[in-house]
C-alpha cells in the first residue's frame, strides 16, 4: 500500500466518521420540532446532542484539512468547483451551530421558534449539499486537462448527485431518530420510535437505489455486494429493533448503514478522486493530486499517534453522557 | 472589481471577523480555568460563581469562532484554488495537524466542561477547562505556523517537474522564527484581550455596585495580568518587527512610509501624506533614532527605503510593483502601537486605584475600562492588517503573487454573491452575539446551588 493509498483511506474514514457522528446531530436538528411537541420536548431533543455536536463537526474540519494536505489538487478542484454549493453548506452549518448554543439563551417563544426553524432548515440543507458534493465526485464534473472546473452551477446538480443528497438527508433523519429513541425519555422517545419506523422503509429504498446507481455509474455491474445488502437490511432492522425496545442496536444498525453509504462513494471512486465528464484522461486520481512522500510520511505519523487518542477521549465523552435525558435534566440557563 | 480584489476583500472580512472571537476565546478560556482552579483550591463561593459567569460568556463566543473558522478553512480551496494546488504540500500539513492535535481537544472538552457540572468528578471537570484552553491555544499555534510560512517560507524544496514547493523539513516549519515570535505575539494578544473583556464586564458591575465583592475579584485578576502582559507584548511585538524586517523588509519600510534609505532613521509619530501618491510627507512630529531602534535593534541601524527595495525586487523577480499599500501599513502600525500604549496606561491606572483600594469608586477608570474591549478589537485588527497587507503583493513571500493564487474557475460574480451572503450573515451574527454578550454580561453571576451532586437515577440506555 502506498502513502497516497493510506491517505485516501484516511480521508474516507474521516468523512465516514463525520457522517456517522454529525449525521445523528443533523437528524436531531431536523426532527427536534417533530419529536418535541412543546418547548420542553424540543429542549430534550436538542439537549441530547448538546455536549456532542461541536466535537462531531471537527470531523468535517479534519476531513477537509486532510484533503488539503494530502491531495492539494483534489481539495483545490473540488472546493472551487463546488463554490456556491459550499457557500450554502457553510451558511447552513453556521446557522445550525449558532442555533444549538443560542436557542436556550432566551425564553421568549419567538426567539425559540426562530432558532428552531433555522436549526431545522440548516440541518436539512447541510447534509443535502454535502451529499450532492460527494455524489458529484463519483458522477463526474466537467474538469479540464488543467484540473480546473469548466462547468457552471447547474452542472453540479445532475440527477444522481441530487439523489445522493436526498439519500443522505434520509439517512441522517433515520440515524437521528434512532439516536433520539436511544437518548430521550417519555413521549419524545415514543415519537422518535414511531418516526424511525416510518422513515426506515423510505430510507432503505433510497439506499438500495443509491447503491445500485453508484455501481452502474462506475461501471461495476448492477448488483450490490454483501456488505451493501447488509446496509439496506440494517436500515429495515432498525425499524424492528426500536419497536422491540432495543434502541442501542437500532442505533448500531443505522451507524452501519451510514458508514457503508459513505464508503460506497469512496470505494467506487478509487483510484480516482474526482471523475471528469470531459474524458478519462482528465480524471483526478491519487497519483496526479497527491502531496510528496515526505509530507505524507509526516502526516501519517501524526495521524497514527493522534487519531487513537482522539477516538479515546471522544469515546469517553459519549460514555460520560451515556444516560438518557429526562425532564429533570432540563432547565433554562 | 476583479475576482482577485473580491476574493481578497472576502478573505480579509472573514478573517478579521473570525479573529474578533479567537483571542476572546483563548483569553477567556485561560482566565476561566484560573478562576475555577482558585475555586478548586480555596473552595470560595465567589470563584465558583465567577467561573460559571465567565464560562457562559466564553461559550457564547466560542460558537461564533467555531462556525466562522469553518469558512476560513473552506475558503482556501474555494477562492484560492491555484494557491491551494501550489502550496498544499507544505501549507496543508499544519492545518491537518491543527484539527487532529488541537481542535478536537478544544471542542470535545468544551462539551464535557459545559455539560459536565455535577456529572464529572471535580478534578476531571477542572482538567477539562484547562484542556479547552490548551486546545484553543494549540489551534492558534498550527494556524500561525501555516501563516508564518506565507510570510517566510522555510523547510521546502521546489519539485523540479511540478515547479511546486514540497515539504522537506517539518521541524523548520514549526521553528520558523516568524512563527515563534508571531505565536508569542498572538498568545499575549489573546491574554490581553481576555483580561480586557473580563475587566470591562467587572467594571460595568462595579459601577452599578451590583455584586461588588464578587466582581472586585475578577477585576483584580484581570488587572494583575493586564499591564505586565501588555508590556511584555510590546517587547515581543517589537522583536517580531525586527524578525519580519529581516525577511520582509518591504513590510517594515512601508509601515514607516520610508521611501528612501536612511541611517539613522527617525520615527514619525504622526504624518500627513507619504502614501502611494506623494512620497514627501509633511511630518508633524518625529523622534530621532527610534525607527532604527525598532526596526533593527541598533541605535544607528539602517532601514532600506521602499524605492531601493522595489528596484531590488524588480531585478530579482521581474518587472512589477512590489510595494504594499503604504497608507494601510503606516496607520495600521500606529493604531496598533498607540492603542497598546493606551491599554498599558489603563492597566497601570487600574493597578494604582487597586493599590489605593479605591477600585470600586474610581468612576472615571471604570468608565474607560467598560469601553476598552472596543480598543482591543481595533488593536488586534490593526495588527493583522499590518502583517497581512504588508506581505502584498505576495501570497507567499517571494514564491507566489496574490493575483496568481486566485481560483481561475470562479468568476467575479460568484465571489460577489458569496461576499454579499457572508456579509449579511456575519452582520446578523454580530447583532445576535452582541445582544447575548451584553445581556449575559449584565446578569448577576449565578447563585451557587448547595453542592448536591445529581441524585436523579437515570435510566441506562444501551440495555435490555
Amino acid at each position: 500500500m502506498t502513502l497516497p493509498d493510506i491517505w485516501f483511506i484516511a480521508i474516507a474514514v474521516l468523512w465516514t466518521g463525520f457522517f456517522i457522528l454529525e449525521g445523528f446531530d443533523f437528524g436531531v436538528g431536523m426532527l427536534h420540532g417533530v419529536v418535541g411537541r412543546d418547548d420542553a420536548g424540543r429542549q430534550m431533543a436538542v439537549g441530547s446532542i448538546g455536549p456532542l455536536w461541536d466535537g462531531n463537526e471537527v470531523w468535517l474540519v479534519v476531513a477537509a484539512a486532510a484533503m488539503f494536505a494530502a491531495f492539494p489538487g483534489w481539495y483545490a478542484t473540488m472546493f472551487s468547483a463546488l463554490y456556491l454549493a459550499l457557500v450554502l453548506a457553510l451558511v447552513a452549518l453556521i446557522v445550525r451551530g449558532m442555533a444549538f448554543e443560542y436557542r436556550n439563551k432566551d425564553a421568549h417563544p419567538r426567539w425559540r421558534r426562530t432558532w428552531s426553524t433555522l436549526m431545522t432548515v440548516g440541518s436539512v440543507v447541510a447534509p443535502f449539499v454535502l451529499g450532492v458534493g460527494l455524489g458529484d465526485l463519483l458522477h463526474g464534473l466537467p474538469i479540464g486537462a488543467d484540473q480546473e472546473y469548466a462547468g457552471t452551477f447547474a452542472d453540479l446538480l445532475p440527477p444522481y448527485s441530487l439523489f445522493v443528497g436526498l439519500t443522505f438527508v434520509l439517512l441522517c433523519a433515520l440515524h437521528g431518530a434512532t439516536f433520539l429513541a436511544l437518548k430521550t425519555t417519555a413521549d419524545v422517545r415514543e415519537r422518535a420510535t414511531r418516526l424511525t419506523r416510518r422513515v426506515a422503509p423510505f430510507t432503505a429504498l433510497a439506499v438500495l437505489i443509491y447503491i445500485t446507481w453508484s455501481h452502474v455509474l462506475s461501471g461495476k455491474g448492477f448488483f450490490p455486494n454483501v456488505i451493501e445488502i447488509a446496509a439496506v437490511l440494517a436500515v429495515l432492522a432498525a425499524a424492528w429493533l426500536v419497536k422491540e425496545g432495543k434502541e442501542g442496536w437500532a442505533f448500531t444498525a443505522t451507524t452501519f448503514a451510514m458508514a457503508t453509504s459513505v464508503l460506497v462513494i469512496f470505494t467506487n471512486l478509487y483510484p480516482r478522486v474526482m471523475v471528469s465528464t470531459l474524458g478519462e484522461a482528465n480524471d483526478l486520481t491519487l497519483a496526479n493530486t497527491a502531496s510528496g512522500s515526505y509530507a505524507l510520511t509526516v502526516m501519517t505519523w501524526v495521524l497514527v499517534v493522534l487519531l487513537p487518542v482522539v477516538l479515546l477521549y471522544q469515546g469517553w465523552t459519549y460514555h460520560v453522557f451515556r444516560r438518557r435525558i429526562t425532564a429533570a435534566d432540563l432547565g433554562d440557563e | 472589481m476583479s475576482n482577485v480584489d473580491l476574493a481578497r476583500i472576502q478573505f480579509a472580512m472573514t478573517s478579521i471577523y473570525h479573529f474578533i472571537f479567537v483571542p476572546i476565546t483563548i483569553g477567556l478560556a485561560f482566565l476561566t480555568a484560573i478562576l475555577q482552579t482558585v475555586w478548586h483550591r480555596t473552595g470560595r463561593d465567589e470563584y465558583l460563581r465567577l467561573t460559571k459567569f465567565f464560562g457562559t460568556l466564553l461559550v457564547i463566543n466560542v460558537v461564533v469562532g467555531v462556525v466562522t473558522g469553518l469558512v476560513q478553512e473552506f475558503q482556501f480551496g474555494m477562492d484560492w484554488s491555484a494557491y491551494s494546488r501550489m502550496v498544499g504540500d507544505v501549507f496543508g500539513a499544519p492545518l491537518a495537524m491543527e484539527g487532529l492535535a488541537a481542535f478536537f481537544l478544544e471542542s470535545t472538552f468544551l462539551g464535557l466542561w459545559i455539560f459536565g457540572w455535577g456529572k464529572l468528578p471535580r478534578r476531571i471537570h477542572l482538567t477539562s477547562i484547562w484542556l479547552v484552553a490548551l486546545g484553543a491555544a494549540g489551534s492558534a499555534a498550527f494556524i500561525l505556523a501555516a501563516n508564518s510560512w506565507m510570510q517566510h517560507p522555510v523547510g521546502y524544496e521546489i519539485n523540479a517537474t511540478t515547479g511546486r514547493p514540497q515539504l522537506n523539513n517539518i521541524w523548520a516549519v514549526m521553528t520558523n522564527p516568524v512563527f515563534l515570535w508571531g505565536y508569542a505575539h498572538v498568545l499575549l494578544a489573546a491574554l490581553v484581550t481576555g483580561c480586557v473583556v473580563m475587566l470591562a464586564v467587572s467594571a460595568w458591575h462595579l459601577r452599578r455596585r451590583s455584586e461588588a465583592p464578587v466582581f472586585a475579584r475578577s477585576a483584580k485578576l484581570a488587572l494583575v495580568l493586564l499591564a505586565p502582559a501588555m508590556i511584555f507584548q510590546m517587547f515581543i511585538g517589537s522583536e517580531l518587527g525586527v524578525v519580519e524586517g529581516k525577511y520582509q523588509p518591504m513590510k517594515i519600510a512601508a509601515a514607516e512610509a520610508q521611501w528612501e534609505t536612511c541611517q539613522p532613521c527617525s520615527f514619525s509619530i504622526f504624518q500627513i501624506g507619504g502614501g502611494k501618491q506623494d512620497q514627501t510627507p509633511t511630518k508633524i512630529i518625529e523622534v530621532p533614532h527610534l525607527l532604527s531602534l525598532l526596526a533593527t535593534n541598533h541605535w544607528n541601524g539602517q532601514v532600506i527605503g521602499l524605492n531601493e527595495l522595489n528596484a531590488q525586487y524588480q531585478q530579482q523577480y521581474g518587472p512589477g510593483d512590489y510595494v504594499p499599500n503604504v497608507f494601510i501599513q503606516y496607520w495600521a502600525m500606529r493604531v496598533m502601537a498607540y492603542l497598546a500604549l493606551v491599554i498599558v496606561l489603563l492597566g497601570f491606572w487600574g493597578l494604582w486605584v487597586m493599590h489605593r483600594k479605591r477600585l470600586e469608586t474610581a468612576h472615571r477608570f471604570l468608565w474607560l475600562a467598560v469601553w476598552a474591549p472596543v480598543l482591543v478589537v481595533l488593536m488586534n485588527t490593526a495588527g493583522w492588517l499590518l502583517t497581512e497587507s504588508g506581505r502584498q503583493p505576495w501570497i507567499v513571500q517571494g514564491l507566489m503573487l496574490t493575483k496568481n493564487g486566485v481560483s481561475p474557475s470562479v468568476s467575479a460574480t460568484t465571489v460577489a454573491i458569496s461576499l454579499t451572503v457572508f456579509f449579511l450573515l456575519y452582520a446578523a451574527l454580530t447583532l445576535v452575539w452582541l445582544v447575548l454578550m451584553l445581556r449575559y454580561a449584565r446578569k448577576a453571576p449565578p447563585p451557587t446551588v448547595p453542592a448536591a451532586d445529581d441524585v436523579t437515577t437515570p435510566e441506562p440506555t444501551f440495555a435490555r
